[in-house]
């Protein structure tokens, strides 16, 4: 019982993670229609800034201040100098772009760090804490749900109180209709990108120190599991996102747990064969929504 | 007619959708205070007239000129800052915004938030069922409702010029007269231009002054309403009943 307890509580921690990570899917896909295979690739070299500025200054803080800084503006610079031309007529030219844009990130970002694996420092200590003899969360994994929980109530003060929100929905949902009101699609879309990456390089920072460490493709298999999360929620549901996310690094965590890590990569794969076959607009589609 | 009561005037237009042009040499003049019943079989360029005026679609050719001023070249989302509102062909409801949204949606642009709030509520007083809908999606409206909201959104920016697409399209007979009657009122009232583009030809010529008949990307003829409607003539020559 222990165990599972444990389990459950790593699981929840890898799943705020993934939630994070996979919001920023959902983000770019509800604002271009966009599945962002360069999400990871992107979200790394805005870890590689924060690690930069982190090495120069000795400041972890101003680090992870300039890795979320960097991000915003990676997805201005993706949006405004790639995305915007491609040929959106076909889904095929803007998966083949992303895909391009993951090879070029990361063998610049090889050219400049190199391949090895760079250390990756937590502000808090990772020893787990423990309520009797059971070991729970450490005061990472507390700050990385804060962090997570801080940024999805933002988001969603965003979406539904202000008038950027508004903007930044209705763009999404109706970009025509949206232009005869007045509403500048092109700059929400920019908008979009710019959170969507500013969260991704979050999900980035706060899960790289828990794997081997930086590297161009630290968040390859990272990208899997939250691209598995996103489409279980429903890559157009923001709420989606976070119980897909929590859901898989649940099932991480436990398959980790009692079969072993080998056999976490098939395990997410499984999932996300499952929910594709069943129910392919997720758990949460908004498929009434759209036809209407 | 002096230029002060033209509001827009189109010379010479051209547009399509690739190579092949739809509209072609359109010229049209439409009267400030007025309604302008645009109409014409499926395919004969009324909605891409529209599209056009409002920028959606780039005419290849000729002028528009809107309340003095030419609009080459003006962005769609400057439009409706000019007083130009166009409600699109399925009533362009953001169907995943509640009805307050949508309707909000339509005064995020204006710089006076006081008088975008007052335009909201006597978009509330003109439309009863909206105000009892507030927070309902818009894919959970009927089609009446959607066509108000629609219409409604469109008033929240206090336009001169409306630009109404096929606003009786799959409505029941009693909703389309409500809406006539609506479009008759604000005439009057607020002295808005509406130009109409309506398949449904009854309809459209009981409310409208002007009205002009399409085909095959041109136009055939311009007259008044009220000739069009009580000619028979002329009514059996352009539009076939």
């Amino acid at each position: 019982m222990d165990r599972f307890v444990f389990l459950t509580f790593d699981g929840l921690s890898k799943g705020a993670v993934l939630a994070a990570f996979a919001l920023a899917l959902v983000l770019i896909w509800r604002a271009a229609r966009i599945v962002n295979f360069a999400q990871g690739a992107m979200a790394v070299a805005a870890a590689y800034a924060g690690y930069s500025v982190t090495s120069a200054t000795g400041s972890y803080w101003l680090g992870f201040a300039a890795a979320l800084v960097g991000g915003l503006l990676i997805g201005v610079v993706v949006e405004r100098a790639v995305m915007r031309f491609v040929d959106h007529s076909s889904p095929l030219s803007e998966v083949i772009v992303a895909l391009g844009l993951v090879l070029v990130v990361q063998a610049v970002l090889g050219m400049v760090y190199g391949n090895e694996f760079l250390p990756a420092g937590t502000p808090f200590s990772r020893n787990a804490l423990s309520v009797g003899d059971v070991p729970l969360l450490s005061r990472y994994d507390l700050f990385v749900f804060g962090a997570v929980l801080l940024v999805l109530l933002g988001l969603a003060l965003l979406f539904t109180r202000t008038s950027v929100g508004l903007r930044m929905r209705a763009s999404a949902f109706a970009p025509e209709v949206s232009r005869l009101l007045g509403v500048n699609v092109g700059g929400m879309l920019t908008l979009g990108w710019a959170l969507a990456s500013a969260v991704g390089a979050l999900a980035a920072l706060l899960v790289i120190p828990t794997e081997l460490g930086l590297h161009p493709h630290a968040m390859d298999l990272v990208f899997v599991s939250a691209f598995t999360a996103a489409v279980v929620g429903g890559l157009d549901s923001p709420p989606g996102a976070v119980v897909g996310g929590l859901t898989v690094g649940l099932i991480l965590s436990y398959v980790s747990g009692y079969l072993g890590s080998d056999v976490t990569p098939m395990a997410v794969l499984v999932l996300l064969l499952a929910v594709l076959l069943v129910r392919p607009g997720g758990l949460f589609s908004s498929t009434v929504a759209r036809q209407a | 007619m002096t230029a002060d009561d033209v509001i827009l005037q189109v010379k010479g237009l051209t547009a399509g959708y690739g190579a092949a042009p739809v509209l072609q040499e359109v010229d049209l003049t439409v009267r400030a205070g007025t309604i302008a019943a645009v109409l014409g079989a499926n395919g004969a360029g009324k909605t891409t007239l529209l599209r056009t005026l409002s920028g959606l679609v780039r005419p290849s050719g000729g002028e528009i000129v809107y309340g003095g001023q030419p609009l080459r070249d003006v962005p769609v989302e400057q439009l409706v800052r000019r007083g130009m509102a166009h409600v699109p062909e399925g009533r362009g409801v953001v169907a995943e915004l509640t009805v307050d949204e949508n309707l909000r949606l339509g005064g995020l642009w204006r710089r006076d938030r006081e008088d975008a709030a007052k335009a909201l509520t006597e978009v509330y007083e003109l439309f009863e069922p909206l105000a009892q809908r507030r927070r309902s999606a818009g894919h959970q409206l009927s089609g009446g409702e959607r066509q108000m909201l629609a219409l409604g959104r469109a008033l929240v920016a206090r336009p001169k010029l409306l630009l109404l697409d096929e606003p009786s399209l799959g409505l029941a007979p009693r909703v389309i007269a409500q809406i006539m009657a609506l479009l008759r009122q604000l005439r009057d009232s607020t002295g808005l231009t509406v130009l109409l583009v309506e398949q449904n030809v009854r309809s459209a010529l009981s409310v409208a002054d002007e009205a002009v008949v399409m085909s095959l990307g041109r136009i055939v003829t311009a007259t008044s309403a009220d000739r069009l409607r009580d000619d028979e003539e002329l009514r059996h020559a352009y539009l076939g009943f």
